[in-house]
């Protein structure tokens, strides 16, 4: 056994992990403001958004650290999201649809 | 395990196809429990995802008027209703929460025990605190009507929406709470310096444990960024 090598845990300087908290509750706070503001339709949902997925990727990249993971991990991870985003585009066209026969059997009647 | 190669393996992008075209393990110099806990947080990322995409295709085709969250989660301060109050409190405290972790998750490394376990103590209090305005919330909700089938704000699927994705998610929260306070014991106890046997597993402690219980306590704040965005402020 390789002790030297076995020893080898990375440990990262402390200043990452409060600046990334800060990052947190600074992006938090304005995503709490998109809501105090009221602002409405595309606007706010672009900012929540952005909001979202900036939070999720610090958290992901640097509280999880998959920043210094393995790529083999990481690509292990990353990719089924793609599958997840293909349902999202077919939930979306299947709930307007939905929508649709559902206010049009309601208008006209079954 | 002894990876005594890694060195001499391809890094970055050349290193993927290396690495899945390989004898014995994938994940080169990953922890096989981190690596499970990954595939673990995978397997949930798909579960919660399909609460949300339900949530987003029920709530897309819903005729009546979907309550607004914004008023619907108002607490009243000195009179005024101010908007989604506890929630925002609820979203602090969690990232808090996340932060003593990772905090932990470091010291852990480091083998400062005293540090490692009073930051996962305080990670734990963070998520009791948590359920109790969770149980605040659920409460509050009730005394004013909202059941899974109806609700006096307007679209009828926004209650069983509300209890299964809030729900869950406190379950898992509630799950991870009794971990941290177990694991904040063990670090306490001084079982990740000596190398105790595990009760379950008997396999050595090793604080590589903490991170691993870290990538949990994360995910749910990772969880809970996403139903804040999408169910509270949308």
């Amino acid at each position: 056994m390789n002790q030297a090598k076995k020893e080898e845990t990375p440990t990262h300087k402390i200043g990452i992990y409060l600046w990334i908290w800060g990052l947190l509750f600074v992006l938090s706070f304005f995503s709490y403001m998109v809501d105090w503001f009221q602002f409405q339709g595309l606007l706010r949902w672009t900012l929540i958004l952005i909001f979202m997925f900036l939070k999720a990727g610090l958290i992901m990249m640097f509280f999880m650290h998959l920043f210094w993971e393995r790529y083999t991990l990481v690509n292990v991870l990353l990719w089924p999201m793609t599958a997840i985003a293909c349902f999202v585009g077919l939930m979306v066209a299947e709930g307007k649809y939905t929508f649709f026969t559902r206010l049009f059997y309601f208008v006209v009647g079954s | 395990m002894d990876q005594p190669t890694l060195d001499k393996l391809p890094r970055g992008w050349k290193s993927v196809p290396s690495d899945l075209n390989s004898d014995q393990t994938t994940f080169k110099g990953v922890n096989w429990g981190k690596a499970m806990m990954w595939i673990f947080l995978l397997s949930d990322t798909f579960i919660f995802s399909c609460f949300l995409i339900s949530y987003m295709k029920g709530r897309a085709s819903a005729v009546e008027e979907w309550p607004n969250p914004s008023q619907v989660f108002a607490l009243e301060v000195g009179g005024f209703p101010v908007p989604l109050l506890l929630i925002a409190i609820m979203t602090f405290v969690l990232i808090t929460s996340s932060g003593t972790m990772a905090l932990a998750v470091k010291y852990g490394y480091e083998k400062n025990k005293k540090l490692c376990g009073y930051l996962i103590l305080a990670t734990a209090l963070g998520g009791l605190t948590f359920v109790g305005m969770q149980a605040f919330e659920w409460s509050k909700l009730i005394h004013e009507g909202v059941r899974p089938w109806e609700n006096p704000f307007g679209a009828k699927q926004f209650g069983s929406f509300f209890f299964m994705i809030t729900g869950f998610h406190g379950t898992h929260v509630s799950i991870g709470v009794i971990f941290l306070f177990i694991f904040a014991r063990k670090v306490l106890k001084g079982d990740f310096d000596t190398g105790k046997r595990g009760y379950f597993t008997s396999m050595k402690s090793d604080y590589v444990a903490i991170e691993i219980l870290g990538l949990y306590w994360h995910f749910v704040d990772l969880v809970w960024v996403f139903i804040f965005a999408f169910f509270y402020l949308w």
